[in-house]
């Protein structure tokens, strides 16, 4: 049998496996964020949104609509990952791969692939009800592609890596709720960095969310804080370092194997 | 050419525990072959290493001439695991768990549509195809494991514990699937508690205790090797004393049935004559314990009382 083609195939298994575990449970998966994001934008969006003005040049809701949407690109990419991944484990499932003919990067890349296609799903069906409360146009598709890309692919990774930490379902709560909310709220979703002081402005920059956010932004308003290259630059340098280091952890068997 | 081949495989587990001590192990191409032990003898660890699911300290495995972790690509196309715990997603269905497995191992849907049919098909799942695979029962659940590793239709098929926990029925079923498995060339490697189970299905043995391989045999040879057998003798009738036969080991276990130790070259016929002539009648007669099970609890030096009449140690 050609290697080549037994490693295809596994990809495109494991990728049709996940397609097909987040579709059969869309109210849990679909559902809520379209629930959550139609809330965001009447409550902020129009009834705060209306008294508080203009935000980095532009209307409120227009201003948060993007941040919005990755907000939920990114929840959504990292669950999917975190939850199927640590299933897999918590059932032991995770064996059928792991006796079969492939490589971990195969596992890696599959299980990925499945938290980018949620988190574009999910940025699809937000987008689709932003469109009901403000214009939505593209300003530059290149970057709106581009980051939404890096974006999902790195929460994919830091979800996988917290399913191969997690010991129990707590575990896999943890981090979503005291470190991804707090750095996407304090992210620039809701405010544009530019009203920071000084200090916190440059505290912001290190927390790469805001390159998401700000290059998203600019691919759908035209303006940005950051300039574009390097925040591709920062977040590929994060995908980078966890990918290679999700890898690692693979490799080793670390909570996997024993 | 060996299905198995295993060299100087030790395992220490991260909190010091050595559970393997440097195994030697071969299996033959084509073989039916029994890897026996206590609890906590080490099978499952070896069969863990062979799986990939356990990291071993050191030692070398190749399957079919394959090196484990050199050529692990070639060495885990051959080979079929059936793991002792049920490992399978609870949420999908039989039909889903068989196809992916499948494509796991590079089978394009199609193809892998075929063989979900024919090996649910052989093992009585095909009517439960679309089932979740919760609502289905232990027995169920069990095929869906062997169904699931034959996909692939592996050279080497490794089976731990596969008739744990399943009635009598479908064990006897699944003996006589295992063998037509065997029988189309699949080399076979069973750990079992039940050693009936062995003694039926298999030719070769090796026995396993505290991480090393005590005993490497036929199963054949090794039967020979045991010099006394006790059976159970019903009778028609009750007895207050033993009858009086010289050359016989005879116990009366309570007044109707008897028990006697027969030693090697001890004639069953002259033994039914002297009971008829002493006006004993037998009405049925049974092992007092499965022949191999007394060789193992001999080899690992356990108590044979400490065995129940169902072979099981």
């Amino acid at each position: 049998m050609d290697r080549r083609e037994v490693l295809l195939v596994a990809f495109a298994t494991i990728v049709r496996k996940e397609v097909t575990r987040f579709v059969r449970i869309w109210p849990q998966t679909i559902l809520p964020p379209a629930v959550s994001m139609t809330l965001y934008f009447v409550i902020f969006g129009n009834l705060i949104g209306a008294r508080v003005g203009q935000m980095g040049g532009f209307s409120y809701i227009d201003f948060i609509a993007p941040g919005l949407i990755m907000m939920s690109v990114m929840n959504n990419a990292y669950a999917n990952v975190v939850s199927s991944f640590f299933g897999a484990k918590f059932q032991h499932h995770i064996e059928e791969m792991l006796v079969a003919p492939m490589p971990n990067w195969v596992i890696l890349a599959g299980y990925v692939t499945g938290g980018v296609l949620r988190g574009l799903a999910v940025g699809i069906v937000v987008t689709v009800i932003a469109m009901f409360f403000t214009q939505l146009r593209v300003s530059s598709a290149a970057a709106v592609a581009g980051i939404l890309m890096l974006t999902t692919v790195l929460f994919s990774l830091g979800g996988l890596v917290n399913a191969i930490y997690a010991k129990k379902f707590d575990d896999i709560s943890i981090i979503p709720t005291f470190v991804l909310t707090p750095l996407i709220y304090l992210g620039g979703v809701f405010y544009s960095i530019d009203l920071l002081p000084r200090l916190w402005r440059a505290v912001s920059y290190a927390n790469p969310i805001v390159y998401m956010v700000d290059t998203f932004r600019f691919g759908l308003l035209g303006a940005a804080h950051v300039h574009v290259g390097t925040a591709f630059a920062v977040v590929s340098l994060f995908v980078l370092a966890l990918g290679a280091y999700a890898l690692w952890l693979l490799e080793n068997g670390t909570g996997i194997k024993s | 050419m060996n299905a198995l081949e295993i060299e100087g495989l030790e395992k220490v587990y991260a909190n010091g525990t050595r559970a393997l001590h440097g195994i030697d192990l071969v299996v033959e191409s084509g073989d039916f072959f029994a890897l026996l032990g206590p609890n906590g003898a080490g099978k499952s660890t070896t069969i863990g290493i062979i799986s990939s699911l356990v990291r071993k300290t050191a030692g070398t495995i190749r399957v079919f001439g394959h090196d484990l972790t050199r050529q692990w690509f070639e060495a885990r196309l051959s080979l079929g695991i059936v793991p002792q715990e049920i490992n399978f997603s609870q949420f999908e269905t039989g039909l889903e768990i068989v196809v992916n497995q499948a494509g796991y191992y590079g089978l394009r849907r199609r193809l892998a549509m075929e063989r979900a049919e024919k090996y649910l098909g052989l093992l009585g799942l095909w009517e439960r195809r679309n089932d979740p695979s919760r609502t289905l029962s232990g027995g169920y659940k069990r095929r869906l494991m062997i169904a699931r590793a034959l996909m692939h239709e592996p050279r080497l098929l490794i089976l731990d514990e596969p008739t744990a926990g399943v009635d009598v029925e479908l064990r006897r079923s699944m003996w006589t699937f295992l063998q037509d498995i065997n029988r189309g060339g699949t080399t076979i490697v069973l750990t079992t508690h039940y050693l009936e189970e062995a003694e039926s299905l298999c030719r070769h043995l090796a026995i396993i205790d505290e991480g090393r391989i005590i005993e490497r045999t036929s199963i054949k040879k090794l039967l020979a090797t045991l010099p006394t057998e006790t059976f159970v003798l019903d009778l028609d009738a009750t007895l207050d004393t033993l009858p009086d036969l010289p050359h016989y080991a005879l116990r009366l276990r309570d007044p109707s049935t008897l028990e006697v130790e027969m030693t090697r070259g001890q004639d069953m016929n002259d033994l039914f004559v002297r009971l008829t002539q002493s006006n004993v009648r037998i009405r049925s007669m049974r092992n007092k314990s499965n022949r191999l099970e007394e060789l193992f609890l001999r080899l690992v030096n356990r108590n044979p009382e400490l065995t129940n009449d169902n072979g099981q140690a």
